[in-house]
């Protein structure tokens, strides 16, 4: 590869914002990875990071999707090997007539496994099993010092930096995965009504009413007494057929919602028909894989629901003790602002891992989707000072926006990570926008 | 069940009529010059399909005795039933007017894949059995200042498919000549000016879909063939005045 063939494109990530403009190249062989390796470069998988988490500035953005190739996958054990590039659509395409399913997954299919492993993805079994990385057997990591095999036993600390490390790492070539097993394509589904945050909280902590799978939806905009109204969503998977992987996204949103669609009256009467329709669904019932894990890949480009400005996603973790008070907090100022937010997901995480800049904590998650305009991101740099102020921090996946002295106070282990990237990258080759914002390198 | 030879398996167009072919559970042959990336391609196939698939080193640089090659890929691998020649190489504009890359543009587009299926074309005129599918491209349809030589090459080969399809028709083998248009591939990623890019996957599934229709020519995507019909309509004292 003499010369480099790029384009140059104004790049976002999925929420739309910022917009940058970037230089995008492809990678088309394995052997052109190590080679990628030694230019200012940053790898972009399908860009589902909300925020400039994927995108270089200087130096190419490097689309990894074409290295998508599955490389083995033993049905007897679950045990997958594949480039990074692979989605995880194709892995359930390919799996899940075979009995398996990915141990974690986030609320889309359509991430690569080198962008589920760079922002430690989690699902709505963190707190039984863990993030993303729990179950990855191992990585090639292409860095100047050419391909490097890690895991948790060899390598470990370019393993544990690399996990959550954003892409600043180096470029993951392959990835092995442990696969978990199922026995059919479908879940059993049941619905809990809350009040309000203080039951839900209490329901998500009880055992009682812990299943596989917990997740909670938020009305947003309920007030005084109603404030954290939600209903919690459990499931499991059971017995039954072997069905085929979700199919592709019936609905599109083939244009840019006008802003004055969605308003803080819109978003309020939505949010009280979906809350007074979901708490009818207490019994359990059967709901296939695709709705339950992924309600939204089945609206393609679904972003376009915030308009032309875009939204930004705001994803925090509060450690259990000081969650409710935070939470509190937040949505009252969110609900006082009249701030729209149509998603609002509540989620429980378990154990932390052992990457260095993984996103999950014991505690309690929030992610809020707020369309962008005038006021937002004040009302933004307000919510971390809440988070701050609880012990909490703010998921790097999603952000857009963040400074760099409030990443710094909540990931603690900023500068242990800074000084091994330092070692695989000691040119400062893998930088993304992200990076150079909250000057992590 | 049949067995595929893909020659140029590495390129994205094959790929996507691989995994058609291999979808039909077809067996296949991929080959090529980059054995590591051959490797990858056989055993995502593997993974995705349930169906095995080879891989064969061809350099269609070096063409002694391609009768003996075919021989000797049968002898190992068993009976060949369908060959798709998808091998190309364009190099940038200012470099393929001259030196060795003018003449290896020709060699990789033109004078490699008609020497291997040349071969092909013996044994399976004789068998009475299989089928031929060429990649030529819409660079064939006219020569234009950008990429002639290429376009030369390629039309060269869509002629020489065009006789082959004449002389096989008699022996029940069918031809399939493949006009691609711009396609999302390594050849034209960056390229300035494309419009209307294909995604190389659902080419290669055209591709599968035309030959087993028993088509003779294709363009991909369909619409170039209003657009070429139109280019090759211009008078040539306007043509030759364009910046194309």
């Amino acid at each position: 590869m003499t010369e480099i063939a790029f384009v140059e494109k104004r790049i976002a990530g999925w929420g739309n914002y910022p917009l940058v403009d970037a230089r995008l190249a492809r990678v088309e062989r394995y052997a052109e990875l190590a080679e990628w390796a030694h230019r200012p470069c940053l790898a972009r998988g399908l860009g589902r990071a909300y925020g400039d988490a994927a995108i270089s500035l200087q130096g190419h953005t490097l689309l990894t999707t074409r290295l998508n190739r599955f490389l083995s996958f033993d049905p007897a054990s679950g045990l997958l090997c594949a480039e990074a590039g692979v989605s995880l659509d194709d892995i359930l395409r390919v799996v899940m007539p075979q009995g398996w399913f990915l141990p974690v997954t986030p609320g889309t299919r359509y991430v690569t496994l080198g962008g589920a492993i760079a922002s430690d993805v989690h699902g709505k079994n963190h707190h039984h099993v863990g993030s993303f990385s729990a179950f990855v057997k191992s990585i090639v990591l292409f860095t100047v010092h050419g391909p490097l095999r890690c895991s948790a036993e060899e390598n470990a600390a370019c393993f544990w930096a690399t996990v959550g490390g954003m892409g600043m790492t180096g470029l993951i070539g392959e990835v092995e995965l442990q696969l978990k097993p199922i026995q059919s394509a479908d879940m059993s589904v049941s619905h809990v009504p809350a009040a309000n945050l203080t039951e839900i909280m209490a329901l998500m902590r009880d055992p009682a009413q812990d299943d596989e799978y917990t997740v909670a939806w938020i009305d947003c905009l309920a007030q005084g007494e109603a404030l954290g109204r939600s209903v919690l969503v459990r499931g499991h998977h059971i017995d039954g057929s072997l069905g085929p992987a979700p199919g592709a996204a019936a609905l599109s949103m083939p244009v840019n919602l006008p802003g004055f669609c969605l308003n803080s009256h819109s978003v309020r009467a939505f949010n009280s028909l979906y809350y007074r329709w979901q708490s009818r669904k207490t019994a359990p019932h059967r709901v296939a894989i695709a709705p339950f894990f992924y309600p939204l890949d089945g609206i393609r480009d679904w972003p376009k629901l915030y308009g032309k400005g875009g939204f930004v996603q705001y994803q925090f973790v509060l450690p259990e003790d000081s969650a409710e008070a935070g939470i509190r907090e937040v949505l009252a100022r969110i609900s006082e602002g009249g701030n729209a937010s149509f998603l609002a997901v509540l989620k429980r995480f378990g154990a932390q891992g052992e990457g260095l800049l993984s996103f999950p904590m014991p505690g309690f998650t929030l992610a809020l989707d707020i369309p962008l305009r005038a006021g937002t991101l004040t009302l933004l740099d307000t919510l971390d000072t809440i988070i701050l102020a609880h012990g909490g921090r703010v998921y790097l996946a999603k952000d857009a926006r963040m400074s760099a002295s409030t990443l710094q106070q909540m990931y603690p282990r900023l500068g242990e990570w800074q000084s091994i990237r330092h070692q695989l990258d000691p040119h400062g080759l893998y930088v993304s926008a992200l990076g150079q914002r909250l000057e992590m390198c | 069940m049949t067995q595929i030879l893909i020659v140029g398996a590495t390129s994205a167009m094959a790929r996507g009529a691989a995994f058609a072919w291999a979808a039909q559970g077809h067996r296949l042959l991929l080959a090529g010059r980059d054995m590591n990336e051959l490797a990858r391609l056989a055993s995502d196939i593997q993974v995705r399909f349930q169906t095995r698939a080879e891989v064969i080193e061809c350099d269609l640089d070096h063409n002694a005795d391609r009768p003996a090659w075919v021989a000797n890929l049968e002898a190992e691998y068993g009976q060949v039933d369908g060959v798709l020649l998808a091998a190309g190489w364009m190099p940038d504009s200012e470099s393929m007017r001259r030196g060795d890359d003018a003449i290896a543009v020709i060699q990789r587009n033109y004078t490699g894949p008609v020497a291997l299926l040349n071969a092909f074309a013996d044994v399976f005129e004789q068998r009475e059995l299989g089928f031929i599918v060429g990649i030529a491209s819409v660079a064939g349809d006219r020569g234009r200042q950008s990429n002639y030589p290429y376009g030369a090459a390629k039309a060269g080969f869509a002629t020489y498919l065009a006789g082959l399809r004449n002389r096989l028709f008699h022996a029940g083998v069918s031809v399939l000549t493949v006009k691609p248009g711009f396609v999302d591939t390594r050849m034209t990623f960056g390229l300035p000016g494309l419009f209307l890019v294909a995604d190389p996957m659902q080419v290669g599934e055209v591709i599968v879909q035309a030959q087993r229709r028993g088509r003779n020519e294709i363009y991909v995507p369909g619409f170039w063939r209003l657009i070429l019909l139109i280019i090759r309509h211009v008078p040539e004292f306007v043509f030759k005045r364009l910046k194309l």
